[in-house]
């Protein structure tokens, strides 16, 4: 399943994909290619989704990760929660 | 910083002790909220911080007088008037230093240094604030933080907390309305010590900025994390007797009145000049300070220094100048601004001359300006190391030996410590409102912190092209009877320097006919040998006698090294000649320079008399030390000749033997050279012609010695190559040669020839270490090899085999010149060889030929060559 995450409502987008996560459909791609800037808010919705996946055990993979929001979530230690996929 | 904060601080614990759950939780989530703004702030672009950092710039503006009033109700401590204009220079005066400064991304180009510097947030910073600059060192370090996309905790002293969490709010909502991530500041809620070094030791924290007293200081730099710890002083004030009086007094006045003399930075003692103490004490006096008595001012010592600790007390901290002498008992009037305290010394037994944040100073009268400056440095170890000092003086002399003298990361001068040092008012210092103390303080820094502390720099260094040189004499003439050229060059006294045979062959006679007329020619017969210290002597003793202005060094490679040394000694007779022989690694970094200033002056000229050395063009010489038993070996292009003549008539009548012995030694040069990590295109172009010239003339010239083309291009060849090799050097196979001939008493090119084919086979090789070298790109000694092999029409498909053909070339030309093709053909037994190795290599190592070498020979390897050398395993 591919979720496309949009820049200009990256929050919003992320709770949605929250919704949809299912352990019947496998892995889960999140599709960043749009987003040039994480923020707070984002990134907390990010944290909400990774755990809510891993909680369902499905995998999540970040599809077209800037290189400058990959370093925020390098940061935050977020990283190691997530496969990326160019 | 105070006394309450040295005693209330001085115990933070290094190790943390037991938090209850609930504040462990609750720090731990002040370190997240810090940690996730932090890494989102990297996202912010220049334009974004400029825009924020303005906004709260602003909101401290305004702010300033509210967060003043706030902290004097609170802390009891200073002047509300001072504590506005110290809010607004921590905002106007920070934010006008650094507006323009580039703290995101690339920050500094330098082009000429290919180099980029590059900002790095630190992340997390753990900020501790003091009770007597509370809430401007709040405004301060937020701007700075915001300014440098960091997130900070602080941790205000306990009597300072609510004006400074007040300050922190302000800061902190204009720069989340402006778009600064949530959580990028925050306040540590009523924080205790072990909370603190909780902090201190937490690891998403990733610098302590610790601003107080040394107890502080010493917790930030013990915990283990990168800190600013800035801390106290006791700043000396030297009043000397040119000073301007009347501006002096007023600036010692404002300085040490503001905010009551809360700023570490304000002066404690200062020391006056005998002649115009009493004047300067009236100036005081009469613009409001009282001028304590001798019993008052053991009063003020016995009550506002602490005689168990030797500190101040706390009570009199940031307090007026009348109200400490209600407190203590002193009868002064009502406008009195300040105490002044005449002490005799400085140390525990003058308890006034330690640091008094409060308008109380102790004043010294000094007898002279070695007295004046003696006391000042007493101050300065008494608890004010590293930190300000002060001195107001119209005399320049003075002023530097004071800068000199007294170690204080600010030197104020003719201005007010307090202000001066804040920076940016009185002078161009930075702004700030930390001060660093240096090693002195217990600190990492003197500057006054600022932006660049809360920046990791990163620095991008491109690769640097070196300029490279290609260096010979001016004047080169050549071919037969290029001799005749002498002529042109006038002289009033010439001396030839040469050794007997040349003379008895008649080459001594062929140069003094083409030497310009009316010259006075002296001849200067040397031994045939390399040069020792007695024969440059006499050399040099001769030239000094006749005055010589021309030098003509006639002869093979020792004669015209003498020659070279000669001129050095005669131009520079101060020149030393062990010391311009230490070794170095790159010639244009090298530690020793040789002479530039010339007591004499004479032209050099070179005339060689064998077709190998080229030292008639090299700047090299080689001088044998006997009584140290040492070979002094001298580089430099000082040395090299003025004029090179390479006239084949004095090589004609070479015996074959040396024929052979030099020849090779220009194809060891030209072979080296052209593989060497110093080789450019200008080397190249030289090292392949003579490479070229050589494989086919040397062999001419050896068994057709009157063959006159065949010795005038072997003639020039030498030259060429020589060419090469005093601008690209050698390599590894002259660093086995002078070993192994210096021990075995093998000449020099014989020495080159027994060594050549291995150590082409092994530059060839891959390496086991590469040599790094900035000149080179990749490997590619073996290229060059190919190169020449096609230069010389030696044929083969690949580079490896390009390589084997001109190894094999290498060796049949050694086989026809009669070379021995091995140590052991030589009658050296393997047991006399085998106990040299371990000197040889030891001695091959040390030689500095082979730094230029495109392969870093390993001490096993060279001792690989060595048993190469010795078994002739390369002979076919």
């Amino acid at each position: 399943m591919v979720l496309e995450i949009e820049n200009q409502r990256i929050a919003a987008t992320l709770q949605d994909a929250k919704s949809k996560i299912d352990p019947k459909a496998g892995e889960t791609v999140l599709d960043v290619s749009s987003v040039t800037r994480l923020d707070t808010s984002g990134l907390r919705a990010l944290e909400d989704l990774v755990a809510a996946a891993e909680q369902k055990s499905v995998k999540l993979s970040l599809r077209g990760t800037n290189v400058a929001v990959y370093k925020v979530l390098k940061l935050v230690k977020l990283t190691r929660r997530f496969s990326f996929i160019d | 910083m105070i006394a309450t904060d040295i005693k209330e601080r001085v115990q933070i614990p290094l190790a943390p002790e037991v938090l209850s759950a609930e504040r462990t939780a609750y720090l731990e989530n002040l370190v997240q909220e810090a940690r996730t703004a932090a890494a989102v702030f990297t996202q912010f672009t220049q334009e974004d911080v400029d825009r924020i950092v303005k906004a709260m710039v602003l909101a401290g503006l305004e702010n300033s007088a509210r967060l003043a009033r706030l902290a004097v109700e609170e802390t009891h401590l200073g002047v509300m008037e001072d504590k506005v204009i110290k809010n607004m220079v921590a905002s106007e005066f920070v934010y006008n230093y650094t507006k323009d400064k580039r703290t995101v991304g690339v920050i500094r180009e330098i082009p000429e240094k290919n180099l980029l510097e590059i900002a790095e947030p630190i992340g997390v910073l753990f900020s501790l604030l003091p009770i007597t600059n509370p809430t401007s060192t709040v405004l301060f370090k937020c701007i700075v933080a915001v300014k440098t996309r960091n997130a900070v905790i602080f941790s205000p002293h306990p009597k300072a907390w609510r004006c400074c969490s007040e300050a922190v709010k302000v800061m902190y909502e204009t720069a989340v309305k402006h778009g600064v991530p949530e959580g990028v500041f925050t306040c540590v809620e009523s924080p205790t010590l072990q909370e603190n070094a909780y902090l201190m030791k937490h690891k998403d924290v990733g610098l302590i900025d610790a601003t107080g007293g040394p107890g502080v200081v010493k917790a930030a730099y013990s915990s283990g994390k990168p800190a600013l710890g800035v801390g106290a002083g006791n700043t000396p004030v030297y009043l000397e007797k040119s000073a301007d009086l009347n501006t002096s007094v007023v600036d010692i006045i404002i300085s040490k009145t503001f905010d009551n003399g809360t700023i570490c930075a304000s002066e404690q003692t200062v020391v006056i000049d005998d002649e115009i103490y009493d004047q300067a004490l009236k100036k005081f006096a009469d613009l409001g300070a009282h001028i304590c008595n001798e019993e008052e001012t053991k009063i003020l010592e016995r009550t506002v220094i602490d005689p168990q600790t030797g500190f101040m007390q706390p009570m009199a901290v940031g307090q007026k100048a009348t109200d400490i002498a209600r407190f203590v008992g002193l009868s002064v009037k009502p406008a009195t601004k300040l105490l002044i305290a005449p002490i005799q010394g400085v140390g525990r037994e003058h308890p006034l001359s330690v640091e008094k944040l409060f308008p109380v100073l102790a004043v010294y009268r000094a007898k002279s300006v070695n007295e004046a400056l003696r006391v000042c440095v007493d101050v300065n170890h008494a608890g004010g190391l590293g930190h300000t000092a002060v001195i107001f003086s119209r005399n320049d002399g003075v002023i530097r030996k004071f800068g000199e003298i007294i170690n204080a990361g600010r030197i104020i001068v003719n201005s007010p410590g307090s202000i001066g040092a804040l920076g940016a008012v009185y002078n161009d210092l930075v702004p700030t409102f930390s001060f660093g103390c240096g090693t002195g303080g217990g600190n990492s820094t003197t500057d006054n912190v600022n932006i660049y502390h809360y920046l990791n720099i990163k620095r991008l260094a491109r690769r640097t092209q070196n300029h490279m040189w290609f260096r010979v004499p001016n004047q080169i003439y050549f071919n037969m009877n290029a001799v005749e050229n002498l002529r042109q060059f006038p002289s009033r006294c010439t001396i030839i320097v040469t050794n007997a045979p040349l003379e008895q062959i008649g080459h001594v006679d062929i140069v003094r006919r083409h030497i310009c007329p009316k010259t006075h020619i002296h001849v200067l017969v040397i031994p045939d040998a390399e040069p020792e210290v007695k024969v440059i002597q006499q050399g040099v003793e001769a030239l000094n006698f006749y005055k010589a202005d021309q030098i003509i060094a006639l002869g093979g490679g020792s004669v015209i090294d003498a020659a070279k040394i000669m001129k050095l000694k005669y131009e520079s007779p101060e020149a030393d000649l062990e010391y311009l022989a230490a070794p170095f690694l790159d010639l244009r970094k090298r530690v020793v320079q040789y002479p530039t200033e010339k007591t004499n002056h004479a032209r050099l000229v070179a005339i060689a008399t064998t077709s190998g050395t080229g030292s008639e063009v090299t700047p090299f010489a080689v001088l044998s030390d006997k009584a140290s038993g040492r070979k002094i070996t001298l580089a430099d292009y000082s040395l090299s000749p003025d004029v090179a003549i390479v006239d084949p008539q004095f090589v004609m009548s070479m015996p074959k033997g040396l024929t052979a012995d030099t020849g090779i030694d220009c194809i060891t040069h030209a072979l080296e050279a052209g593989v060497s990590n110093y080789a450019s295109s200008y080397t190249d172009s030289n090292a392949m012609q003579a490479l070229r010239l050589a494989f086919k003339y040397l062999p001419i010239a050896y068994e057709n010695p009157e063959n006159e083309e065949a010795r005038c291009m072997m003639h020039n060849a030498a030259c060429i190559a020589a060419m090469a090799f005093s601008n690209a050097s050698v390599g590894v196979n002259h660093a086995l040669a002078h070993a192994f001939g210096a021990r075995f008493g093998v000449a020099h090119g014989r020495a080159n020839a027994l060594m050549l084919p291995h150590v082409i086979a092994y530059n060839a090789a891959v390496p086991t270490k590469f040599m790094p070298s900035p000149y080179t790109q990749g490997y590619i000694a073996h290229k060059k090899y190919s190169t020449m092999a096609d230069l010389l029409g030696l044929g083969g498909n690949t580079v490896e085999e390009k390589v084997q053909k001109l190894i094999a070339a290498v060796e049949q030309l050694l086989d026809r010149l009669a070379f021995p093709r091995s140590i052991a053909e030589l009658g050296i037994t393997k047991q006399e060889f085998e106990k040299a190795v371990p000197e040889l290599v030891e001695i091959a190592f040390a030689d500095p030929s082979w730094r230029s070498n495109p392969r870093m020979p390993l001490l096993s390897e060279l001792a690989e060559l060595f048993w190469k050398a010795y078994e002739g395993r390369g002979k076919r």
